[in-house]
């Protein structure tokens, strides 16, 4: 039953999210600021944990493809194929989730400790819209870390495969350009919009509604890291099931 | 003016505010006294209208908080200022930046006219050298008087502060009273103070209303204080020695 009742405060929440709207100049410094902390701060990770990761699926890829008969081109195919229908979108949501997630909460919640929240309430500031807006709005470029994430990971995987001597590059880039469909690149985004859509609110609503003191904060840090992956895991099924099932 | 009405608040099964009435004047520094847990803070932010009362109307100048629409409402609280226990400072802005903050979000006044604003009021508050400040990087005292400044830059009718004094030493605790007190006057506004200060009860409660477990107890001024045979009040205001030799000083000189 709280499950419920928080589900539906949640989307209570992002409704008022939209109401209210705070002076367009000075929503427009804080997207730029949250551009700046949640997009541009999080590239770091994600270039270098889309690097291993595609080096990875190409190791593994090769490893479990040792008949002779397959052609090695394969390899190139299976890494495009799994980093960017899979690692790019899915596995850096989970990454970003802890990282942009947790900062969310904790300073959404330190916010709510320290009584900032109660503060611009009092003043009459929508502070939904003030504080949960702009991080809405900063995550709609998310589809962008994520072409970069599909490429460095496609990177990684050459690299891997050509100097580890698991796929000659010619092969690997002859599998990258074979049987491509566009349409696996727009699935990619769609489902990087839903995920960012997931990391800006969750994180955002379990910040927003603790209770208690500091210790609170971290543990509110921690739902919201296990609430927005289960929520992405989920959604990720459906969105397969649907876009390409 | 404040009118408050027969409020009642509750929190699950805990029942914090039972039946509160009183009024808050204009112009005068009307205290809310009672120990921790009597349930002012409650009162305090179902005045400011944080918290809906299940029973009971709050009145501003003739106009009932929770019949007015959300966006009245906002208009409302854009008439309030209000002094957090913990300041409730913005961390990630300067000293300038915070109490600019209600004129940038709610006026269409230049950079200029809000500068000279935020200028004379950290001038009023005594705070000169600060403008370029975090708040983590000036004094507890500043910081109250920081807090003070955002409260008061829009010109609000009306004054809340929750134990603005708490955590200061003494020196300053009456300098943040006194200042308090001046802008009341200055400005003729509503002013609702929560404190569990003696000194602040004695120099500065033209009004005090008594919580006792969600109820009013007493009310009175600082005069009638002295006088009062209220025993839940006398035992929470005279609880100190020195306290108590005052008041059987007092009794005496009265007898």
């Amino acid at each position: 039953m709280n499950y419920i009742a928080a589900i539906g405060k949640y989307f209570i929440m992002v409704g008022e999210v939209f109401r209210k709207p705070t002076k367009w100049r000075i929503m427009k410094s804080l997207i730029l600021k949250e551009i700046d902390e949640l997009i541009y701060g999080s590239m770091g990770i994600i270039i270098f944990i889309s690097f291993f990761i595609g080096g990875v699926v190409t190791i593994q890829t090769a490893l479990n493809l040792n008949s002779p008969l397959i052609p090695k081109s394969l390899i190139g195919f299976a890494t495009r194929q799994s980093v960017i229908l899979e690692f790019a979108p899915t596995f850096c949501s989970i990454i970003m989730a802890g990282k942009v997630g947790s900062y969310i909460t904790s300073s959404i919640g330190t916010m709510r400790v320290t009584e900032q929240i109660d503060a611009l309430e009092v003043m009459g500031v929508n502070s939904l819209n003030y504080l949960v807006f702009p991080k809405i709005i900063a995550m709609l470029f998310y589809p962008f870390a994520i072409a970069v994430a599909m490429y460095v990971g496609i990177f990684g995987g050459w690299i891997a495969g050509a100097f580890g001597g698991y796929a000659p590059s010619g092969e690997f880039i002859k599998g990258l350009q074979l049987d491509f469909i566009p349409f696996h690149i727009t699935y990619s985004f769609i489902k990087a919009l839903v995920f960012a859509f997931v990391i800006a609110t969750v994180p955002s609503f379990h910040g927003f509604y603790m209770k208690g003191g500091a210790l609170e904060v971290g543990k509110a840090s921690t739902t919201a890291f296990v609430w927005t992956s289960v929520v992405i895991i989920i959604l990720n099924y459906i969105i397969t099931q649907l876009l390409l099932g | 003016m404040i009118q408050v009405e027969n409020i009642h608040k509750s929190f699950g099964d805990a029942h914090i505010l039972k039946g509160i009435n009183t009024t808050f004047e204009k112009g005068k520094t009307n205290l809310v006294i009672g120990q921790s847990g009597s349930g002012k803070t409650v009162f305090l932010k179902s005045l400011l209208g944080l918290f809906e009362p299940e029973q009971g109307k709050i009145c501003y100048n003739g106009e009932y908080y929770w019949d007015l629409t959300t966006a009245e409402q906002r208009d409302l609280r854009q008439q309030m200022g209000m002094v957090f226990q913990g300041s409730a400072l913005f961390d990630s802005m300067t000293v300038e930046q915070n109490v600019m903050f209600p004129m940038d979000m709610f006026t269409k006044q230049s950079i200029s006219e809000m500068q000279d604003r935020v200028d004379f009021v950290l001038k009023r508050v005594n705070l000169i050298d600060a403008h370029k400040k975090y708040p983590s990087e000036i004094s507890g005292g500043m910081q109250k008087r920081v807090a003070i400044a955002r409260a008061i830059v829009m010109n609000p009718k009306y004054l809340f502060c929750d134990e603005p004094n708490s955590g200061l030493d003494p020196k300053t605790a009456i300098l943040i009273d006194n200042l308090i007190q001046e802008i009341t006057k200055e400005y003729n506004i509503t002013t609702v103070i929560n404190t569990h200060d003696m000194n602040s009860v004695m120099e500065i409660g033209e009004k005090i209303i008594f919580l006792k477990n969600g109820y009013k107890e007493w009310e009175g001024t600082n005069k009638e204080i002295f006088k009062t045979d209220n025993k839940a009040v006398t035992d929470f205001v005279y609880s100190s020695e020195l306290f108590k030799k005052v008041r059987q000083m007092y009794i005496e000189e009265r007898n």
